[in-house]
């Protein structure tokens, strides 16, 4: 049993974060995760609160999945994701008040995140708990993934440092890099986010989107005036 | 005057909820590949906002803020913790309401938006515009023009995305890329371009 168990929850674990990775494949929590995203530690912070939000919701979530009608069930799940941000956002406020002053709304807008919510609905309300708890943490790995690897190119290029420690000497403090302000600035991250998808998918074709039109070879004269 | 009209400028351009703050991605990216769904989400999106935004700030002034319910006799009393669940109760009460309204009444908007508006209430532009309203303290003056205006700027976002991806069809573009790929680099750098109105000095 165990061994089935922990096969089981491996998968779980594992699956979100390359092969069914929920944002470059879900499309999912893209939302408030990009703002947050141009310093390595408010990255982190923001990964490690929203992998805790969908675990702990998706447990919750599951446990009490055979007693919600399901006509109210979304207000239901919102409810319990609301009360955990909001614990969330005041642990925040009161051990780490300048993250999240610079955090700023995006820690309330977990709420509407929608892997949580996604989870929730998708895997809580089929599954029991523990695999439902492992399946957030999993997501949420995901989600942390794709964050760090967007703050590490963001911070390291952006500013030529990594979590405030130097990392690439400036030109303005008299060594050889100028650092790319274009990487502070939202446009990039959507940007990085738009390679690494095209790196994924490199890598695993079978991840491409099916194509709905195709360019058709013409024999001759251009193609058609739009 | 002069005030809120640099406020809705603000909203719609320099601060544009989708291309700046990166709310309601989700949506943005799915529902994005025809115009005219585009602009049906955009103007269901925008009279939600319109709406809830100055909904929730009377709330928040009313009920929740630090003393707020000093006009009831208590003083003394924070809920201020409270906004998030409050907020979200709103919307999703208020999108409810909405479209009981809209199938009594305009039936024929209500199958025209009817598919967006449950979709409306897990859009972060919505509680996120509803957000940053109580962060920069808004009146409710301003929440409305705040409102009508992040509501419309995103509106416009969106609208103009699925005017571009609409082109791309017409685009060979290698097959790792098609798809999610190309629309995050498209939004990119409409991005860039929204980020031009930053130098406009309001």
């Amino acid at each position: 049993m165990s061994a089935v168990l922990s096969s089981e929850t491996k998968k779980v674990l594992t699956a979100p974060l390359v092969n069914d990775n929920p944002i470059t494949l879900q499309v999912l929590g893209i939302c408030s995760a990009l703002a947050v995203t141009s310093k390595m530690s408010t990255s982190l912070i923001m990964a490690l609160a929203l992998t805790l939000v969908t675990a702990f919701s998706s447990a919750a979530i599951s446990s009490i999945r055979n007693h919600i009608p399901s006509s109210i069930r979304i207000i239901v799940q919102m409810t319990i994701i609301a009360s955990l941000v909001i614990v969330v956002d005041q642990i925040l406020k009161a051990f780490a008040y300048e993250v999240s002053k610079q955090l700023s709304v995006f820690v309330g807008l977990i709420i509407t995140n929608c892997i949580v919510m996604g989870r929730a609905e998708g895997y809580a309300m089929k599954n029991p708990p523990l695999e439902s708890f492992m399946d957030g943490i999993g997501n949420g790995l995901g989600y942390s993934l794709i964050l760090i690897i967007v703050a590490f190119f963001r911070e390291t290029l952006g500013s030529g440092k990594l979590l405030g420690i130097e990392v690439f000497k400036l030109t303005k403090d008299g060594g050889w890099y100028d650092p790319n302000g274009l990487m502070l600035l939202p446009p990039s991250a959507f940007f990085i986010i738009g390679l690494i998808i095209w790196a994924v998918r490199q890598w695993k074709p079978e991840q491409v989107e099916k194509v709905d039109f195709k360019i058709m070879a013409i024999a001759h004269g251009e193609g058609g005036h739009h | 005057m002069e005030a809120y009209v640099s406020l809705f400028v603000k909203a719609v351009f320099i601060e544009n909820l989708a291309l700046s703050f990166f709310l309601g991605m989700c949506t943005f990216i799915a529902v994005s590949k025809k115009i005219s769904t585009a602009m049906g989400l955009g103007v269901a999106v925008m009279v939600v906002q319109a709406i809830t935004v100055p909904a929730n700030n009377i709330v928040y002034h009313a009920l929740l803020k630090e003393d707020a319910l000093s006009w009831m006799g208590i003083t003394g009393v924070d809920l201020s913790f409270l906004a998030l669940l409050s907020c979200i109760g709103m919307i999703a009460a208020l999108v409810q309401i909405l479209e009981m309204i809209l199938d009594k009444f305009f039936p024929a908007l209500y199958f025209a938006l009817g598919v967006f508006l449950p979709l409306i209430t897990v859009n972060c532009a919505i509680l996120g515009g509803s957000l940053f309203m109580i962060e920069r303290d808004y009146n409710f003056g301003e929440s409305v023009t705040y409102g009508i205006g992040s509501g419309l700027g995103w509106a416009l976002a969106i609208t103009v995305m699925a005017g571009v991806r609409e082109k791309l069809k017409y685009s060979d573009i290698p097959p790792g890329l098609q798809g999610l790929g190309i629309t995050f680099i498209t939004a990119g750098l409409m991005s860039l371009g929204f980020m031009a109105f930053s130098g406009i000095q309001l």
